[in-house]
């Protein structure tokens, strides 16, 4: 039993992390309907940025305090995603206006190749560390209730932590500031939202930035757990499951999805891995993916799909 | 007026079925072939053949099937990768567990397992659409990467997956040399080619290019949707299955699970869409495109003297790949078929302006 809920917990804590990059693309998606491929080079981007940044600040100023250095660096970090979100869409989606789902999602891949490109670029390709002062120890929880207690992991309890007020904020965000509820209006209906004054090109530079800003969070996170390196952005490639199970249009839609998958995923690996050669991890989240879309094809939270001829 | 077709002149319904209508279409036609199945051979060195022209010839077949099901059917699919993964390794069984079996047929019998495959996680297309559809091929994807790296039977108990074929005859005729590959590759896209050209412009063809215009609209006028999606998935991944047998005999020799990753699946995708979807010729512009690319691209350096440390250099390549892709997307979303199109009606006007 300890076991299991051990099991348990860290699923739900990769999961959270999972939909953390999911949210990424649920925001795109929502307001520009650019299924956004580029998530997973835009988490290793930033997360180099971030990396490189810490490490080259110190050596410019001198500054040496970690609070102000790191700081500084995740400032800095956020202005060059901004500046990322902004040249996306001057150069790439405001010429593409109009064009299917497909070209769209080509020109996203293109985005990834580029960015994946440029970023080892400037920042180098080695494996780099960040250091933002996340607890390492682990933690042993109901220590009475079981024997040896369930032991949790400080820094997946901090990275679960800082996403869920993550989710919280954005929540907020969306509902009770004016640019919130124009994201939610462009969202809605593109037309609809034009015609009563919303700017369109200001609300997707907007929105390309929070995607980045949620991008660095997660790779902060995920480069802390595993350092920063190219594989990084392979953690894109999990969180697509979760962004079809959750639905692409719905924000809580890609949290639960996150669990469900973070959950399932390990469980599948330790009770069912075994007995199939073990490794099932990448594949067993699209299979669980698909089974949910066989019974709901628009996802758990979608917006229903409705067909007129 | 170098090119003209002036009105509806056709006799005959025989005239009325023809696929270039056009004697001109005809003549160059018979020239490209000509070209490509004696002169090439003749003329193109040895790392021509080698790294150009075979890796051409099966990606533009992997294209082309793959443009049967994005391109006329509309079902986007990331998992192609996997087919071509499933045709190599089924061949492979094929020819190393059966004895005396032809080295064509054994191909063939990897191109219908691929397609057992390929129907198989098709069926969910049936109730999913669209860019839930890609997202959840990629299970396809990721299966058969998982499946050849863990299970030993599919492998013949190779470690790692890797495994390799040689000494390879075809009607008693040895294939070893680059031209005897080029030339057995050259068959296999002239033949899938010409049956993918009249698949599509016949009834089924036309009832996959129904599904992919508005499937509700098509089952209301008596398309069944399950018969045309499925039909495409088998097609498609038939001809993807022989490519991926092709690319691992003829142009990798041996060979690991990873020469089918996601990457390939992209860069297919990446072929059909630069290409042209929907356009059996814009299956081979996109192969052309993205095979000569990568090339010039790594040579550039050095073609101007330039000397650039190999990572950097790399980096340098994925960049402008990436921004080359999204340049090509924005100046003409339709592909290079839509380009030799436009050429086409001009040159049926010229020299007058209407």
């Amino acid at each position: 039993m300890g076991f299991f809920l051990e099991t348990l917990i860290g699923g739900l804590m990769t999961g959270m992390l999972y939909s953390l990059v999911a949210l990424g693309f649920v925001l795109i998606f929502k307001a520009s309907g650019v299924f956004n491929f580029a998530q997973g080079a835009m988490v290793l981007f930033a997360a180099l940025a971030m990396a490189r940044f810490a490490e080259w600040i110190p050596r410019w100023t001198s500054l040496s305090g970690k609070l102000a250095v790191n700081l500084l660096a995740f400032l800095v970090a956020m202005a060059l995603m901004v500046a990322v979100a902004w040249l996306i869409q001057k150069l790439v989606l405001s010429r593409l206006v109009n064009q299917e789902g497909i070209t769209l999602l080509m020109a996203t891949l293109g985005i990834t190749y580029f960015l994946d490109g440029f970023g080892q670029t400037l920042f180098g390709s080695d494996i780099y560390k960040i250091d933002v002062g996340l607890p390492k120890d682990p933690v042993f929880l109901m220590e009475q209730s079981f024997q040896g207690g369930v032991m949790v992991n400080q820094e997946d309890l901090a990275a679960a932590l800082i996403a869920a007020s993550l989710v919280a904020a954005l929540t907020l965000f969306f509902r009770f500031t004016g640019t919130g509820r124009a994201l939610r209006a462009v969202a809605d209906d593109h037309q609809a939202a034009q015609s009563i004054g919303i700017p369109l090109s200001r609300i997707w530079v907007i929105v390309w930035s929070v995607a980045g800003f949620v991008a660095l969070v997660a790779g902060i996170i995920w480069g802390s757990k595993l350092g920063v390196q190219f594989s990084l952005s392979l953690v894109a490639l999990k969180a697509l499951p979760v962004v079809i199970l959750g639905g692409l249009t719905s924000v809580p839609g890609a949290i639960i999805g996150g669990l469900i998958i973070g959950v399932g995923e390990k469980l599948s690996e330790i009770y069912i891995g075994p007995s199939l050669g073990g490794g099932i991890e990448i594949w067993f989240a699209y299979v669980l993916a698909l089974i949910f879309l066989l019974l709901r094809p628009q996802g758990l939270f979608g917006e229903k799909i409705i067909d007129r001829v | 007026m170098l090119y003209r077709e002036n009105g509806q002149f056709k006799t005959s319904y025989g005239a009325d079925q023809q696929i270039f209508p056009i004697a001109q279409d005809r003549v160059a036609m018979l020239l490209l072939l000509a070209l490509a199945a004696v002169v090439v051979p003749g003329l193109a060195s040895e790392y021509l053949l080698r790294a150009i022209l075979i890796p051409f010839l099966i990606l533009s077949l992997a294209a082309l099937g793959l443009n049967i099901l994005v391109g006329y059917c509309g079902q986007i699919s990331l998992g192609t990768g996997g087919f071509m993964a499933v045709g190599a390794y089924a061949a492979f069984n094929f020819l190393v567990r059966v004895d005396g079996l032809p080295l064509v047929a054994a191909i063939l019998l990897g191109g219908l397992c691929a397609t057992v495959v390929g129907v198989l996680f098709g069926i969910p297309s049936l109730r999913i659409r669209g860019l839930y559809l890609a997202v959840a091929t990629l299970a396809a994807q990721f299966f058969c990467d998982w499946a050849f790296l863990r299970i030993k039977w599919l492998t013949h108990d190779s470690s790692s997956g890797s495994v390799g074929v040689s000494g390879l005859s075809v009607l008693g005729m040895p294939i070893e040399t680059p031209v005897q590959k080029y030339l057995f590759c050259l068959a296999f896209v002239l033949v899938f080619g010409l049956i993918a050209k009249n698949l599509v412009r016949g009834h089924i063809g036309r009832s996959w290019m129904a599904m992919r215009d508005m499937d509700v609209a098509a089952a209301v006028i008596g398309i069944r949707p399950m018969a045309a999606k499925l039909s495409a998935f088998a097609v498609s991944s038939f001809i993807v299955g022989v490519a991926g047998a092709l690319w691992a005999f003829i142009h990798l020799g041996s060979w690991e699970p990873a020469a089918f990753s996601i990457d390939r699946s992209f860069q297919l995708l990446f072929m059909v869409i630069i290409g042209g979807l929907g356009s059996i010729a814009g299956a081979f512009f996109g192969a052309a495109f993205l095979v000569v690319l990568p090339i010039v691209l790594d040579n550039l350096p050095y073609w101007f003297g330039i000397p650039i440390d190999t990572a950097l250099a790399s980096h340098l390549t994925t960049m402008i790949f990436g921004a080359l892709i999204v340049f090509f997307l924005i100046v003409e979303p339709h592909g290079l078929a839509r380009l030799w199109q436009i050429a086409k009606e001009k040159l049926r006007l010229w020299p007058f302006p209407h």
